[in-house]
């Protein structure tokens, strides 16, 4: 599962994209935030942690199958 | 109704009102967000701003979408700049266009807030001897 890093939690994970092996597969949205935030403790720190699922925001409960677009989005701060 | 939508490298704010201006509109509003030098006291060096492309666009679409339904507009202009930027320059620019000011003022202020909240583009401050990325911790 490819999984895409923006913001600061590029900086966390210290790349922009990352391809997770085979033991890493959540299921949906909710466990795939629970696995990153048990592997990038500073996840649990940030103001809010979203996901979006082919470039569209997730719900926790949007189930996956490794093979969508996933982006993790930290606090968006345009403009 | 004709949107424009885009990420860009740089802003003209020049162009916006060729591309908002109609005959049918009595009104155009236009928002320019800039880089400003001091935040709580500490001087900004400058603001590095990234996206991600794909989504920021469609969400961006959304919101110009959202504010056509709501409001009686002609044109929407919605543009956002990435990289990094100096104190004074644009880093974003949104406007409309409608027959009358009470529409395009409403629909303008709509277009940046929701921008601000929903697209994805983030902002790292540039001090002189830190880097700080906006929002992203309480």
């Amino acid at each position: 599962m490819n999984v895409l890093f923006f913001g600061i939690t590029k900086d966390i994970v210290g790349s922009s994209e990352i391809s997770f092996s085979d033991e890493f597969k959540p299921v949906n949205v909710a466990e795939l935030k629970k696995q990153l935030v048990e592997s990038y403790p500073e996840f649990s720190k940030l103001n809010s942690l979203a996901v979006a699922v082919n470039s569209e925001y997730a719900d926790d409960n949007v189930q996956l199958n490794g093979n969508e677009e996933i982006a993790i989005i930290p606090p968006v701060s345009g403009g | 109704m004709k949107k424009v939508i885009e990420i860009v490298d740089v802003i003209d704010t020049a162009k916006v009102y060729a591309e908002l201006s109609d005959a049918n509109s009595g009104g155009i509003c236009v928002f320019v967000g800039a880089v400003r030098e001091f935040t709580n006291n500490e001087e900004v060096v400058a603001l590095e701003f990234e996206t991600y492309k794909a989504m920021a666009l469609k969400e961006m679409e959304k919101i110009a979408d959202t504010a056509m339904r709501k409001w009686s507009l002609n044109k929407v202009v919605m543009r956002h700049a990435v990289g990094e930027k100096g104190v004074e320059e644009p880093v974003v620019i949104v406007g409309a266009s409608s027959a009358h000011r009470d529409a395009c003022f409403e629909a303008c202020r709509f277009l940046i807030d929701t921008l601000k909240e929903t697209v994805p583009i983030w902002k790292k401050e540039k001090f002189k001897n830190k880097t700080v990325w906006v929002s992203a911790h309480p």
